[in-house]
C-alpha cells in the first residue's frame, strides 16, 4: 500500500500548475469561455509539447507508459484551473478505447494524432431518451456491405465543436435496451451525413446535438467486437469517471480555499466573518467532504484494473460520494460569499457551476447509487 | 501509489489470523460493542496479548511496540473486527501509555508501562467534571502541594469503567493564579485505593453502568507522580487526545458491524421480500458503506504519513468525526432494521434467548437483543474524547486557519 506518488508525477503535476498558473488566470479564462471558439488551440498544442497528451499510452503504442494515476494528477491541476480543453474525451475516452480494442491499424492511425494534438476527440455516447444507460440506444449501426450506415441523435456532446473525431455509440443489432447489440465506431466529424449544432454549456465548455444521417464509415471504423461493446463502454467511462473525479476534486479544493479567504476578508458586525463559529463549522464540513472525496478518487482510480465488480464499486462510490460534496461544496460556498457570490464578476461561481454539472457527467447520484446497490 | 498488500503483508495477515482463531478466548463469543462485561471478560483477550508481546502494537518498540508498520497495524485491526474481538481497553493502551513513554521519567516507565502491557493494571480516565466538559481547561479538582504529597480535592466525571480500576490518570489544577487557565494544569496519576477515592456509578439511557463520578476529598497523592513538569498537564493532555483521536475511526469494526446489518436486513421480512431488497433502505446501506469506504481510505492516507513521520495531526479530527457518525448511523440503521424487535427492554427480561436451560418462548430474535441498547450507547461517541464540535473548532483553527 502506497500513497505517495512518483517523482515523474510530481514532475507532471509541477509543470501543469505552472501552465494553469500562466494560461489560466481567472480574467483570461473568463474571456476564453465567452469567445466563439471556447477553447484555446495552442493550450492544447502546449499540453502536447509537456507530453501530458501521451501520457496514458504505452511506449510501443508512441506515449509515455503512463496510468490512471497520471491522469488523475492531471485532472486535478486542470479541476483547479477549471481548464477547458477536452482531455478526457479525448486522452481518457478515445484514447481508452484504443488502448483497450484498438486494432494495431487503429492504434496507428489515431493514438500519434491523439499524442502530438493534431486529432481531438469527442464522446457521443449520450441520447435525448437515453438518459445514463449506455444500452439504452436508438442511433443505429446498419450493415452495408463492407460498411456500416449510421442513423440516429446523440446528445450534449462536450468537446465536439473542436473534435475532429467522434467516439460513437451505435445499436447493431437488438432491441433499444439490450445489453447485447452495441458497438463502437470512429467517425471522422467532417463525414458526410454529420451534423451537428454547437452551443456553449453552463460550466463554461462547448457542446454539440450531433446527428447522423446516413453517415458511411468502413468496416475498420468498428472498434473491439460487433455489438458487444457494453463492458468495453463502461470500462472506458469509469476511467473517465475516475478522471473526472480528479478535476472535481481539483475544483472543491479551490472552492473550499477562496472560501476560507473570503470569510477572512468581508467583515459584518465589525469583524471578519471567519470568526463566526457558525460559518466556521460549515467551512470545516467543506473541507471534511473534500477529503473524502481525495480518498475516494484514490480508491477508484487504483481499482480502475480490478476485476469487473470491484472496478464498478469503487467507481459507483466516488461518484455518488463526490456527486453529493460537489452540491455541498459548491452551494456552501455561495452562501457563505453571500451576495457576491452571486455575481459573474468572482471566480466561485464558475467553480459552483463546474462542480454542479460534474455529477450529471456519467451518471449522477441516483444512479451510481443504484449500481452500486446492484451489485453490492 | 497502489492500494495492494506484498506478500510479506499477505502472510502477515495469515499469520494474526491463525494466532486469533487458535488463541482468541472462544467464551467472549461476539460480544463487540457491549461493555456491561465482568473486568475478567475485558480483560482476557488483552492478557493472552500481553503474553504474545501484541497488547501495545502502536509503541516505540524500545517500550514494547511490536514494531509493525501502519499497514500491519491496519491488518490487525481487520482481523480482530472479523471475530469481534473485544479489544484491549483505550485508558492504558492508547491513552496514558503513550503520555507516559513519552513524558513521563526512567521510575514511572518502570512502574506502570508492564502492567498496561499485560493487562494487570486497568487505568481510568479523570479529565471531565460537572463544570468543564468541552471547555476541559477550566476543571476546578486541586493539587495542592503538602511536603513530599498532592492533596486532590474535587470531583471528576464520565470516568469510564473506573469501578475496576486500579489506576488513573487525573488533570488537577496546580497553579490557581496561573496567567491562562491551560498553565496550571498538571497530569497526575492516582492509585484509586487511595483513601479519599469514591467512585459512584451513573446509570446511562441504554441501562448500562459503564461510567461513574470519581469524588475526591483530601487525597493524598506521592509527588513522584506527577508526570512531566507541574503545570505543563495540558500540554499533556491534547497529546493524548490526539492519539486518543487516531484510533477512534473503528473503521474494521464498522466494516463488520455492516456485514450483519446485511445479514440482518436479508432475514427480516417486508411485504414478503427480504428488507435488503427494498430500495429505500438499501440505498441508507450502500451510503453508510460509500462513507465507510472514504473513512477507510482517509484513515489509510494519515496511517501512510504516519509512517513518513508526519505525527497523528489534526486531520485525525476528521477521523474522529466520521468515524463515529458512521458509527452512530451504523446502529441507528440497525435498530431500524430489526423492527418492532428493538421495543422490549431484554436487559430486565428473564429468559431470553440464549439462556441455558430456559424452557420459554424466546422473544425476538438473537440480533434484536442488543440493537436498541447499542443504538442509545453509541450516542455518547459524538460527545466524548473531544466533541464533535470540538473536534471541528480544532480543524478551524489548525487547519483552515481560522
Amino acid at each position: 500500500m502506497d500513497f505517495n506518488f512518483t517523482e515523474e508525477q510530481d514532475m507532471v503535476r509541477d509543470g501543469l500548475i505552472r501552465m494553469v498558473r500562466e494560461n489560466y488566470d481567472w480574467d483570461t479564462r473568463r474571456g476564453v469561455v465567452a469567445s466563439e471558439a471556447g477553447w484555446r488551440p495552442e493550450v492544447w498544442a502546449q499540453l502536447a509539447e509537456l507530453g501530458i497528451l501521451g501520457m496514458p499510452f504505452s511506449e510501443e503504442d508512441g506515449g509515455f507508459g503512463g496510468g490512471a494515476v497520471d491522469s488523475m494528477v492531471v485532472m486535478e491541476e486542470f479541476g483547479k484551473g477549471l481548464v477547458v480543453e477536452p482531455f478526457v474525451p479525448t486522452v481518457v475516452c478515445a484514447g481508452g478505447f484504443l488502448k483497450h480494442a484498438g486494432t494495431a491499424a487503429q492504434k496507428e492511425e489515431h493514438i500519434g494524432g491523439i499524442v502530438d494534438g493534431s486529432r481531438v476527440f469527442a464522446f457521443a455516447y449520450a441520447e435525448p431518451r437515453g438518459r445514463y444507460d449506455f444500452a439504452n440506444l436508438e442511433t443505429t449501426a446498419k450493415k452495408s456491405g463492407g460498411d456500416y450506415v449510421l442513423n440516429g441523435h446523440k446528445a450534449v456532446v462536450i468537446g465536439a465543436p473542436w473534435a475532429s473525431h467522434l467516439i460513437v455509440t451505435a445499436r447493431t443489432s437488438g432491441e433499444r435496451t439490450d445489453k447485447q447489440g452495441i458497438s463502437v465506431f470512429v467517425v471522422e466529424k467532417s463525414a458526410d451525413g454529420v451534423v451537428t449544432r454547437d452551443y456553449p454549456t453552463i460550466d463554461g465548455r462547448h457542446a454539440s446535438e450531433v446527428y447522423f444521417e446516413n453517415v458511411t464509415v468502413p468496416a475498420e471504423a468498428l472498434i473491439g467486437e460487433e455489438g458487444n461493446a457494453l463492458p468495453l463502454i463502461e470500462r472506458v467511462t469509469d476511467e473517465a469517471i475516475a478522471a473526472l473525479c480528479a478535476e472535481a476534486c481539483g475544483a472543491m479544493k479551490v472552492a473550499n480555499a477562496m472560501t476560507v479567504e473570503y470569510s477572512r476578508q468581508r467583515k459584518q458586525f465589525g469583524v471578519a466573518i471567519g470568526k463566526f463559529q457558525v460559518l466556521q463549522h460549515r467551512m470545516v464540513d467543506m473541507y471534511t467532504e473534500y477529503e473524502q472525496s481525495v480518498s475516494l478518487t484514490y480508491l477508484a482510480t487504483l481499482r480502475l484494473d480490478a476485476d469487473e465488480r470491484t472496478r464498478k464499486l469503487a467507481v459507483s462510490a466516488a461518484k455518488v460520494r463526490l456527486g453529493q460534496a460537489a452540491h455541498h461544496i459548491g452551494q456552501e460556498a455561495i452562501q457563505i460569499h453571500g451576495g457576491m457570490g452571486m455575481t459573474d464578476e468572482l471566480a466561485i461561481g464558475a467553480y459552483f457551476k463546474r462542480l454542479t454539472i460534474f455529477d450529471s457527467e456519467f451518471g449522477n447520484v441516483d444512479h451510481h447509487m443504484k449500481r452500486h446497490i446492484a451489485l453490492s | 501509489m497502489n492500494l495492494e498488500f506484498t506478500p510479506e503483508e499477505v502472510a502477515f495477515r495469515e499469520e494474526v489470523r491463525s494466532f486469533i482463531e487458535a488463541s482468541y478466548p472462544k467464551h467472549l463469543g461476539d460480544t463487540g460493542m457491549r461493555e456491561d462485561l465482568s473486568r475478567e471478560d475485558f480483560v482476557a483477550w488483552h492478557k493472552v496479548l500481553g503474553e504474545k508481546g501484541w497488547s501495545t502494537p502502536a509503541w516505540p518498540e524500545a517500550y514494547g511496540g511490536t514494531g509493525w508498520t501502519p499497514t500491519q497495524r491496519y491488518i490487525w485491526s481487520e482481523e480482530n473486527a472479523r471475530v469481534n474481538a473485544l479489544m484491549p481497553l483505550p485508558f492504558g493502551v492508547s491513552m496514558v501509555g503513550p503520555v507516559i513513554y513519552t513524558f513521563g521519567n526512567e521510575e514511572q516507565k518502570a512502574q506502570h508501562l508492564p502492567g498496561i502491557r499485560s493487562g494487570e493494571t486497568w487505568w481510568c480516565q479523570g479529565y471531565s467534571e460537572p463544570g468543564a466538559g468541552s471547555d476541559l481547561a477550566s476543571l476546578k479538582t486541586t493539587a495542592v502541594r503538602d511536603g513530599d504529597h498532592y492533596v486532590i480535592n474535587g470531583q471528576k466525571t464520565w470516568t469510564t469503567l473506573a469501578q475496576h480500576a486500579d489506576w488513573g490518570f487525573f488533570l488537577c489544577r496546580t497553579d490557581p493564579d496561573a496567567a491562562k487557565p491551560q498553565e496550571g494544569i498538571s497530569f497526575i496519576l492516582l492509585d484509586m485505593n487511595t483513601p479519599g477515592v469514591e467512585v459512584r456509578p451513573i446509570k446511562l439511557i441504554d441501562g448500562g453502568y459503564e461510567v461513574n463520578e470519581t469524588w475526591l476529598t483530601d487525597v493524598r497523592v506521592p509527588v513522584e507522580n506527577l508526570v512531566g513538569e507541574e503545570n505543563k498537564g495540558w500540554t499533556y493532555a491534547k497529546f493524548l487526545l490526539a492519539h486518543e483521536r487516531s484510533g477512534i475511526a473503528g473503521v474494521a469494526r464498522s466494516k463488520r458491524g455492516v456485514e450483519k446489518l446485511r445479514e440482518i436486513a436479508g432475514s427480516e421480512i417486508l411485504d414478503g421480500e427480504p428488507l435488503m431488497s427494498d430500495l429505500d433502505f438499501a440505498r441508507k446501506v450502500s451510503q453508510l458503506e460509500i462513507d465507510l469506504a472514504a473513512l477507510e481510505i482517509t484513515e489509510l492516507r494519515t496511517l501512510a504519513g504516519e509512517q513518513a513521520g508526519k505525527g497523528p495531526g489534526p486531520e485525525s479530527s476528521i477521523l474522529k468525526i466520521k468515524g463515529t457518525e458512521i458509527q452512530q448511523r451504523l446502529t441507528e440503521l440497525t435498530l431500524e432494521a430489526v423492527g418492532s424487535y428493538g421495543t422490549p427492554l431484554y436487559g430486565n427480561i428473564a429468559n431470553v434467548p440464549g439462556d441455558a436451560g430456559s424452557n420459554q418462548y424466546p422473544i425476538g430474535p438473537d440480533y434484536a437483543q442488543h440493537a436498541a441498547s447499542t443504538y442509545f450507547n453509541m450516542r455518547k461517541t459524538s460527545i466524548y474524547g473531544g466533541s464533535n464540535e470540538i473536534q471541528r473548532n480544532i480543524i478551524t483553527k489548525m487547519i483552515l486557519g481560522l
